[in-house]
């Protein structure tokens, strides 16, 4: 349960950790919260040569109205995106999703932008930042860039972030007073969702995203189209794993997650639209 | 005189220490003198369920920074040692010829820093020559391959060898209006102390070996210990630092602390080692693993008449103590608290390749009563019986002289209807029943479930007594020895009720001092529910006759007849009767003893005549949800009968962190292996370990029926609740969706198999 050596360097800014990114290469992997990396590493799964700290990267730590969305600092811990007045009033959903990522002592080490680029499809704000048609910011060597949610998970525990590249900003839409449900099945509150659905609903519009689904967040866009041509939630929710490839495990069968996942997606969208 | 402190609601004198500077374990010896450059160990463990050993290739890892040196098995010239409970399976400390579970340790890496150990342990190569993993029961009994060749079978234990007969199969209920059959797993679980194994050991300049454990039972460990390092147990010595609980788990000595004295005597320095928490979830001996096919018959109104019991006990790849509780722990308590005529219990113990089993809070007996409450569940449901009402109808009346069953266990004193009728009406059961048949009636999709179990154990089974001394000191504070072994229980809070309340001795002045084998070298240790009826009691009794020497010696100084002398418990001082002005303190006469060359102390082994039999009832309410099989338990409601109380702040700490772990087990966790015998709950992440927030409030009802055995009419109160929860919560599961058709449930019910049972009904 002690991580193989390393090297550790601290960076102070963004542009600092991209150049000892760039200067290290694919042995070196960034620390922020560390409660993705540093487990792993214990087990000695993932055994980077370099580790470059950017938790003290502080002005990538913030919360801001940006009109039409709002701007999350991606270092910003879990526990200042579950009480931010101004991620509850306008991104209610992510607030409260915010709030079921393991225990108080995990939402105050982890970081969402850590919890977006690990890109672990059993991560609650992954799933949640896709419902919600969030863009993530990344930057490079060569400047920055942004990629949507959608694009941005390509397989398990893998992004479309090149590897001298950093996640600085989280942009998710304002909700607008759509009605929202975020749907955690778990064995222990601490635990990852089994199966988790994040949701919301304004009108025929609407956002269904899948967690623990498969080997990436699932965006569960034959739910959202089923219910803007008409289909009642029930129809619709029938059609949650449509899109899904689940994989079983000792929690749960490929068999039951597909189950739980369309009697979540109903009770989401119920929840959303009430 | 104030009243007695016996009986109050007294704070933990523990506690202080625990909550601002932490206790000190083991791993946090690191100022003590004779661990001063200790060396680390690190084992490096079979990754194969098992196999043939071919070859072992240490060459590149000792070449790696700090690594002072590895050893083999054959390197430490290490011999076979025959199991205690079947001399036909031996085994070495560290695996030589074979490897029979993952986890089981190998080579022994020593380094200078434990980092350079763990960095070690991927250069070394086993070649093994794998051979089938034998890890379902069924099977393993069944297969021609044998773990070990020796015993010619993998059943290493079966009652028909003790000469009991075997079960005589369905021709038993020919008479029975009504017959229920079951086939229940009492599943694998592992112990999770928040402390996990840890031991250092280092050789004096004198020849003696002093090894510091993590353990339940320090004076046990002497012999193995001496054993392994091949002196006398005179030389050994044992020290226990605090320990973060043990829950059965650290009663015996381990392999890997067995070697720290070889391995410290061959570096020419002190080593210290302490498991991961993977490790321990694969080295720390496992619980329960008890596969049972119960049978059940009786007539319709509800009376049972014959029960039989084929109890199949996973013993794990080392016949260990988890060999022996399926004949002489389950089946003793095959009976429960019930007067069944007729009773059969064949118990067979199997070694399989998966980590052994040893005691875990319960022991055995849980498993008894798991078997046989739902057994009883199973009746009721087949008749059409409220499960409550058929339990009534086959309660032991109540006695206070002893009772002895059909399977020929004597139970002390026993008032079970009682404490049913108590544990129903605090919980309001009949309404309870009347909300479940709403909710069944509008079709929710949140149904309730009522579980009820009522179980008898056996307490302080173990020893025949406990060891005692009480020491005045010079400032008139006591000190006492105690052969127990506190590792959470809250002795040093109770010992010091029981002494002050002989001595007067206010209980801020009173210590304990444990597991320290130089300073008591008799003791028994904790487990089995028995420290303070025989602990406690031999502190009770052995101040009481130390109150006596006092008197002697106040006698002489205040030049008066001993017969007149009185002790005034509220001074803490010594007069003539009737001239209370010129006094003796406690530290007036241990001064005293001190210039003749005396002390004022006593010390004393205090026998006690046999084990008692605490017992109680359970309800516990939970609601299913319908669509996913999630269950979330509402309430839980404690009965528990352990004699006469003498802290009750402790007794319900006992209870509460006992029907955690009955609940536990009855939801949530599980040893996991795959076909090819890997562990695949090595973690606490993969390893469902309860939590707070996955257990309701637990009321606690309090009923007192004391016991003869001992002066303070106490029975055991340290697994009763593991015991009495586990039914009643899996009952309650399994009762929640009984009116879908589903009849039955193995633990743990997770949401998985309840889903799965409702689907399966319909």
């Amino acid at each position: 349960m002690l991580p193989a050596p390393f090297d550790y360097k601290r960076a102070s800014s963004a542009a600092e950790a991209i150049s000892l990114i760039s200067e290290y290469g694919g042995d070196a992997k960034f620390l922020a919260g560390g409660h993705s990396l540093l487990p792993l590493m214990k087990l000695r799964l993932a055994a980077p040569s370099v580790l470059i700290d950017i938790a003290r990267i502080t002005d990538l730590s913030y919360i801001k109205d940006a009109g039409n969305h709002i701007a999350i600092g991606a270092l910003t811990r879990h526990h200042d995106v579950e009480f931010s007045s101004v991620i509850k009033q306008h991104v209610p959903l992510l607030a409260h999703a915010a709030g079921y990522v393991g225990s108080p002592q995990v939402r105050h080490r982890g970081t969402i932008g850590g919890s977006i680029a690990h890109a672990d499809p059993a991560s609650d704000l992954p799933a949640t930042t896709l419902a919600l048609g969030a863009t993530y910011v990344v930057q490079g060597p060569n400047g920055t860039r942004e990629i949507a949610a959608s694009n941005f998970y390509k397989g398990f525990l893998e992004s479309d972030l090149a590897e001298d590249e950093m996640l600085t900003e989280i942009r998710v839409p304002k909700m607008q007073g759509a009605g929202w449900s975020f749907q955690k099945f778990n064995r222990r509150a601490q635990d990852w969702a089994i199966v988790g659905v994040a949701a919301w609903r304004r009108g025929t519009e609407s956002g269904v995203a899948l967690v623990n689904m498969d080997s990436t967040p699932v965006l569960a866009t034959g739910v959202s189209a089923a219910l803007a041509s008409g289909s009642s939630i029930v129809e619709a929710s029938q059609l949650a794993a449509e899109q899904a490839n689940p994989s079983g495990d000792n929690n749960a069968s490929a068999e039951y997650r597909k189950h739980l996942s369309k009697v979540l997606v109903r009770r989401a969208l119920e929840t959303a639209s009430a | 005189m104030g009243g007695s402190i016996l009986g109050n609601r007294v704070l933990r004198k523990e506690d202080p220490k625990f909550l601002t500077e932490g206790g000190k374990y083991v791993d946090d010896l690191l100022d003590e003198p004779l661990l001063a450059n200790a060396l680390h160990v690190t084992y490096a463990r079979s990754t194969v369920a098992h196999g043939k050993i071919n070859s072992i290739d240490v060459s590149e890892a000792s070449q790696m920074d700090g690594i002072v040196a590895i050893f083999t098995g054959a390197d430490l010239d290490l011999q076979q040692v025959p199991s205690a409970f079947n001399p036909m399976a031996t085994r070495t400390l560290l695996a030589t010829d074979k490897v029979r579970y993952v986890g089981e340790p190998v080579v022994a890496i020593v380094s200078e820093t434990r980092s350079q150990g763990e960095d070690a342990l991927d250069a070394i190569i086993i070649d093994y020559d794998v051979l089938p993993a034998l890890i379902d029961l069924e099977k393993a009994m069944a297969s021609d391959l044998h773990l070990y060749e020796a015993c010619g079978s993998n059943v290493v234990f079966d009652t028909m060898v003790l000469g009991l007969p075997d079960n005589t199969g369905e021709a038993y209920f020919a008479d029975c209006e009504v017959v229920v059959k079951g086939r229940f797993m009492n599943q694998r679980v592992a112990p999770c102390p928040l402390e996990v194994r840890g031991a250092a050991a280092s050789w004096g300049e004198n020849g003696r070996l002093t090894q510091w454990l993590s353990t339940q039972h320090a004076q046990g460990a002497v012999a193995p210990i001496a054993a392994a390092n091949g002196v006398e147990e005179a030389l050994i010595h044992v020290k226990t630092p605090d320990v973060g609980g043990g829950f059965g788990a650290k009663i015996g000595a381990y392999p890997e602390e067995l070697l720290l004295g070889p391995i410290a005597k061959r570096v020419g320095k002190p080593v210290r080692w302490r498991e991961t928490r993977s490790e321990s979830m694969v080295a720390l001996g496992h619980g329960r693993a008890q596969l049972q096919y119960v049978t059940i018959g009786g007539n319709r109104s509800g009376k049972v008449t014959h029960y039989q019991l084929w109890a199949i006990q996973d013993s794990g790849a080392w016949v260990d103590m988890g060999t022996i509780l399926a004949p002489f722990m389950t089946r003793p308590m095959s009976s429960g608290v019930y007067d069944i005529p007729n009773i059969e219990c064949r118990t067979t113990s199997v070694v399989t390749n998966t980590t052994p089993i040893v005691a875990y809070r319960g022991a055995g007996r849980p498993e008894a009563t798991a078997a046989i409450e739902r057994a009883m569940d199973m009746f009721a449901a087949k008749i059409g019986m409220d499960p409550a009402e058929v339990r009534r109808i086959n309660l032991i009346p109540k006695f206070l002289e002893p009772h002895t069953t059909v399977v020929g266990q004597t139970y002390d004193v026993g008032d079970y209807e009682t404490s049913l009728n108590k544990a129903l009406e605090v919980s309001d059961y009949a309404g309870w029943r009347e909300k479940q048949k709403a909710a069944r009636a509008r079709g929710d999709v949140k149904q309730l479930g009522i579980g009820v179990s009522i179980y008898v154990e056996i307490t302080g089974g173990v020893g025949n007594g406990e060891a005692a001394k009480v020491e005045i000191l010079d400032n008139g504070h006591a000190l006492i020895y105690t052969g127990t072994s506190p590792h959470g229980q809250g002795h040093a809070t109770a010992w010091a009720m029981l002494a002050s309340e002989q001595t007067g001795i206010p209980m801020e002045k009173i210590d304990l001092v444990w597991g320290d084998t130089d300073l008591v070298p008799v003791g028994t240790g904790t487990m089995g529910s028995r420290s303070l009826q025989q602990g406690g009691n031999a502190v009770f009794a052995v101040s009481a006759e130390l109150v006596n020497k006092a008197k002697a010696v106040a006698a002489r100084l205040l030049e008066a007849n001993e017969a007149d002398i009185v002790l005034d418990k509220d001074s803490a001082a010594f007069h003539v009767a009737g001239t209370p002005a010129l006094t003796k303190t406690w530290s007036e006469l241990a001064q005293a003893e001190k210039s003749v060359g005396g002390a004022l102390s006593h010390s004393d082994v205090i026998g006690v005549t046999g084990a008692t039999f605490p017992f109680g009832a359970h309800v516990a309410i939970v609601e299913v949800d319908t669509e996913t099989g999630k269950v979330t338990h509402l309430r839980h409601f404690a009965c528990d009968d352990a004699g006469r109380v003498l802290n009750p702040l402790l007794l319900e700490g006992q209870i509460h962190g006992g029907v955690a772990q009955g609940t536990a087990q009855a939801l949530l966790e599980e040893v996991v292996y795959d076909t090819d015998g890997n562990p695949t709950t090595s973690n606490l992440m993969d390893y469902a370990f309860i939590s707070a927030a996955e257990l309701p409030s637990i009321d606690v009802i309090h009923m007192e029926t004391p016991t003869p055995l001992n002066l303070l009419g106490a029975k055991g109160i340290g697994e009763s609740g593991t015991i009495g929860s586990t039914p009643a919560v899996q009952s309650a599961v399994i009762d929640a969706v009984s009116h879908l058709g589903v009849d039955h449930i193995d633990m743990p019910t997770t949401p998985q198999r309840v889903w799965e049972a409702i689907v399966a009904a319909n």
